[in-house]
């Protein structure tokens, strides 16, 4: 086998320094009654041009050569080339988690510099070295928020992605945490009155999503007024990142849950992704997750640590602030060679590009015979909500004969909005020539 | 005709940016750019008439750099980096293995990265393939019934498979109060237990290092959920009265969870579905070679037994009735669901690209290399230092610094000293149940030729411990930072870079010296 560096006489002369006669009396402490007398059955050892051939046949049989307009949480954003020379160094691909800084100084100095940026971009002052996805990291927000106030309660907009709201509803049904939800109103904008009169002495915290579900953002100030006003936290998930470059951070918020997937980081099909959660200051012993510090060594050297680790389960156990222990560490490298790339500059750019971009499909497909686009009457980043004249399944079906792929149906989730409201992406990635092709499509002609 | 002096700059050849790279900010100047974006191909817009009083109007400190700043910043970075890559990575329960460069390639095919998570089924069929071929392979190879891939990572599968047994629990009527933990176990088991909203009751081991059998019987009751057991232990020794354990869980309608940790004793050699367990996480950034990253991302599929099955998170691959592959939502019974999407999908395809590289037959090598490596160290090292537990070792060996604590060399400084010969550390301090613990875990990647060098070394520092202790104590000596202040790190946290207040002064050494 490829991968193993010993010769059948070295091993022979390993058993022998040991003292056994084979390889089966080093495992004899297994009961012989489940120790497995027969091959796995998996498949074959393959070559490497095999698995190559495996995988690309795997490959063809996703949608290559399509155009697309699906976002909702996952965006496809141009990734500088450098980012995949620069992680797939073996330094930093094959390292393990910095627990012995001496020899981690690169990791470490690349997550220092990953909370900053991401501090400055949500306008937070402190931000931790990431989680999972922004997912769990809107889950881990709330119980964060829980441990904090002391109340045990969650008010969650409706405009919060689904799936979030799926794994929030996972996480708080053990731990007592009572949620609410609250709707949307006409400019799919958060229910404000509906928010103002679900918010209890009992609630820890209010959660947004900006810019929300719908491509809405939020008026993010008003609603920090709000629950501040009866002693709630509010919690801000943002889901694209890339909107930070020209949406105002969300300032005013006590924790802000980001999805940093928009930074550099493949579609993959759903993962791996980069959550990180970011707060100010004061809450810094209620965070969960890892945190790196910047120090010094004993001839004042400036290098950098893991941190505050009293926090975390390997020194917890059970009273930790979570259970969480490998992060998404390598994505986060991704996003941060992302932001250095883009920088101050090109961020505010490319979040212009997609304003743009999704400004212009708004209009070709506004405008496309018995299509109204929803909730128009609120700020948006770069998705919005389209209401056709067909089903939005049955418009998607026939789409795909053009190589389009549509916006995404939302009748399973928000099924007051119709069988015919669908949710549309466009980024820097998507061309005009794609945009007028959809919108020649939906009218019945070739573009 | 007089020659005009070269003169150099004052500064020494040591302090050049490559040992000393600065921060990113601290290297940025106004209107530099590392980026060109596609000219724009629609009208251009106003984004303040758009976003009205929600406009950004200031980036702050982020960075302003060229492209060839940033690959020798990064690039220099990672010179500061150990790696596996570099040399044996010793870390017990951590199972730091190769991480193969195909896994690299495949996961970066266009049609296999840029799938984008909801587009149509009928357009993902080889993603949903991948999945299915993994899961196929996963459920083999641990001998249980059923899988999700959902899980980001291995603490994150033990929260899943917890959420199991309390949902098995409720079916019954009665979600029970608590979860036996032995005192050897990883941090992360009691954790998981609490997110679960279950108490912690602690198992002790016996002087064996072992699950204490007859403790055990005493504690199991109706209030227990279930035993979280790490096989083989974080001693790396496997349980042989395990059937025995679960027999005494199963008596008293409790479950048997296995932390898998340390799978990559196990695969191709006996399987946890054969030996009594309900539900168990894998770790596929230990026993299925993705790469550790610096800390992640990592995987952690959750296998369970039939029983478990109706409970697992949505949406799970299944074969429908024309053949194809589809997502199945409609699962009444359910735990929900526990991360967005699928998983993290990219490490699904490097741990599958991993088990095709093998075959049956790579496997159980890999497994028997691994074992053949630890018990290799094992012989030639005991004597130099203690070993507590006698029992035979599987892929790690635990030792303890007790012969060199008494001359003040602790486990720490050890394994401190060992970056100084060219390794990383071994775990230190875990399993908390040895005094002073030294684990060990070479994994199958490293050559007898490895294996010897990190001996030498280890009974080179054995001796060092005697005879010059400070030597061990202040090490390491060879790194680019000596041990750092951590107490000060911890006591005023600096998390972030900031803008100095003011424009510091800046020193001009006019009188430039003369080499």
């Amino acid at each position: 086998m490829r991968y193993l560096p010993k010769s059948p006489v070295d091993r022979e002369e390993m058993l022998a320094e040991i003292g056994v006669a084979s390889i089966d009396d080093l495992f004899s402490t297994i009961p012989a009654e489940f120790q497995l007398k027969r091959d796995l059955a998996v498949p074959r050892q393959h070559g490497e041009s095999e698995i190559l051939d495996r995988f690309r046949e795997f490959a063809e049989n996703n949608a290559v050569g399509y155009s697309s307009f699906l976002g909702a949480g996952v965006y496809r954003h141009y990734r500088p080339v450098i980012i995949d020379s620069l992680v797939q160094r073996g330094e930093f691909l094959t390292s393990y988690t910095p627990y012995q800084p001496e020899i981690s100084q690169g990791t470490l100095q690349a997550m220092f510099e990953f909370q900053t940026m991401i501090c400055e971009l949500t306008g937070m002052e402190i931000a931790n070295a990431s989680m999972y996805d922004g997912s769990t990291g809107a889950a881990e927000a709330i119980m964060m928020a829980v441990r904090v106030t002391g109340r045990d309660g969650a008010v969650i907009a409706r405009t919060v992605h689904p799936e979030y709201r799926e794994v929030i509803a996972t996480y708080a049904q053990h731990q007592e945490i009572p949620t609410v939800e609250v709707g949307y109103s006409a400019n799919g904008r958060v229910d404000v009155a509906a928010l103002d009169a679900a918010i209890t002495k009992d609630t820890a915290c209010v959660l947004i999503q900006s810019p929300n579900f719908f491509g809405t953002v939020e008026d993010v100030a008003a609603i920090a007024e709000i629950a501040h006003a009866k002693g709630a936290l509010l919690i801000v998930s943002i889901a694209e990142a890339v909107s930070l470059g020209i949406v105002r951070p969300p300032a005013e918020a006590d924790i802000v849950s980001l999805e940093a997937q928009s930074y550099g980081v493949a579609v993959g099909y759903g993962g791996p992704y980069c959550g990180v959660i970011a707060c100010k200051e004061k809450f810094l012993r209620q965070m969960p997750g890892r945190l790196i510090g910047e120090t010094k060594d004993k001839d004042g050297k400036r290098g950098f640590v893991l941190t505050l680790s009293t926090r975390e389960q390997h020194i917890r156990r059970e009273k930790a602030t979570s259970n969480i222990c490998t992060n998404q560490a390598l994505v986060a490298m991704m996003t941060t060679i992302f932001l250095s790339v883009y920088g101050k500059q090109g961020m505010k750019e490319l979040a212009e590009q997609n304003l743009a971009k999704a400004a212009y499909l708004k209009s070709v497909l506004g405008a496309s015979a018995g299509a109204k686009v929803l909730f128009d009457g609120a700020p948006r980043f770069h998705e919005f909500v389209l209401q056709l004249p067909k089903s939005a399944e049955e418009t998607n079906a026939a789409l795909l004969g053009d190589k389009i792929i549509g916006g995404l149906p939302l009748a399973k989730w928000y099924p007051e909005l119709g069988p015919n409201a669908s949710l549309w992406c466009a980024t820097e990635l998507t061309t005009r020539k794609q945009m007028d092709a959809v919108a020649a499509a939906l009218a019945g002609k070739k573009a | 005709m007089a020659v005009e002096k070269f003169v150099g700059t004052p500064k020494k050849a040591t302090t050049h940016t490559n040992q000393n790279e600065d921060l990113m900010f601290e290297k940025s100047s106004p209107g530099k750019k590392a980026y060109r974006l596609a000219q724009l191909d629609v009208p251009a817009v106003d984004s303040v008439a758009l976003l009205g009083d929600s406009v950004r109007t200031d980036l702050g400190v982020m960075p302003e750099l060229s492209e060839i700043e940033i690959i020798r910043h990064f690039t220099r970075l990672s010179t500061w980096n150990y790696a596996i890559d570099l040399g044996m990575y010793p870390l017990g329960s951590c199972t730091m293995k190769y991480n193969p460069r195909v896994n690299e390639a495949v996961a970066r095919l266009e049609g296999i990265a840029e799938a984008h998570p909801y587009q149509p089924e009928s357009l993902s069929q080889g993603c949903l393939g991948i999945m299915q071929t993994l899961s196929d392979a996963l459920i083999e190879i641990t001998g249980m019934d059923a899988i999700t891939l959902q899980p980001a990572a291995g603490a994150h599968g033990e929260f899943t498979g917890i959420l199991l047994v309390r949902a098995y629990h409720e079916s019954k009527g009665n979600p029970r109060k608590k979860i036996l933990i032995p005192d050897s176990a990883h941090g992360t088991n009691p954790a998981t237990a609490a997110v679960c909203g279950y108490e912690v009751a602690n198992l002790k081991s016996n002087a064996q290092g072992m699950v204490d059998v007859a403790e055990l019987e005493r504690m199991v009751d109706e209030d227990t959920a279930a035993l979280m057991l790490t096989n083989p232990s974080t001693i790396g020794v496997f349980e042989s009265d395990i059937h025995k354990i679960a027999d005494i869980l199963h008596a008293k309608g409790a479950l048997l969870y296995m932390d898998g940790a340390n799978m990559n004793a196990l695969v191709g050699k006996t399987r946890p579905g054969d030996f009594g367990v309900d539900v168990m996480h894998l770790n596929l950034h230990k026993t299925f070679s993705t790469p550790h990253g610096g800390g992640g991302p990592g995987s952690g599929p959750v296998a369970c037994k039939k029983i478990l099955e109706p409970f697992l998170p949505t949406p799970i691959v299944v074969t429908k009735a024309d053949g194809k592959l589809g997502l199945e939502y409609n699962r009444p019974q359910t735990v929900g669901r526990v991360r967005m999407f699928y998983g993290n999908f990219g490490m699904f395809v490097r741990a599958l690209a991993y088990i095709l590289a093998n075959g049956p037959d790579g496997l159980r090598q890999t497994t028997e290399d691994a074992v053949l490596n630890a018990n290799y160290i094992r012989a030639k090292l005991e004597g130099t230092f203690d070993l507590p537990y006698k029992t035979q070792s599987l892929h790690e060996v635990v030792f303890s610094d007790k012969l060199q604590a008494k001359n003040g060399v602790k486990t720490g400084d050890m394994g401190k000293r060992l970056i100084d010969y060219g390794f990383h550390a071994y775990t230190v301090s875990f399993p908390l149940v040895v005094q002073g613990a030294m684990m060990i875990e070479p994994t199958e990647s490293e050559s007898r030729e490895e294996l010897d060098l990190l001996i030498d070394a280890l009974k080179q520092i054995a001796r060092e411990a005697e005879e010059n202790p400070e030597l061990v104590q202040t090490s390491p000596h060879t790194t680019r930072v000596q041990r750092l202040d951590e107490t000060t790190a911890a006591r005023k946290p600096i998390l972030r870079w900031k803008a100095p207040a003011a424009p510091e002064p800046v020193l001009v050494d006019t009188a430039a010296k003369e080499w």
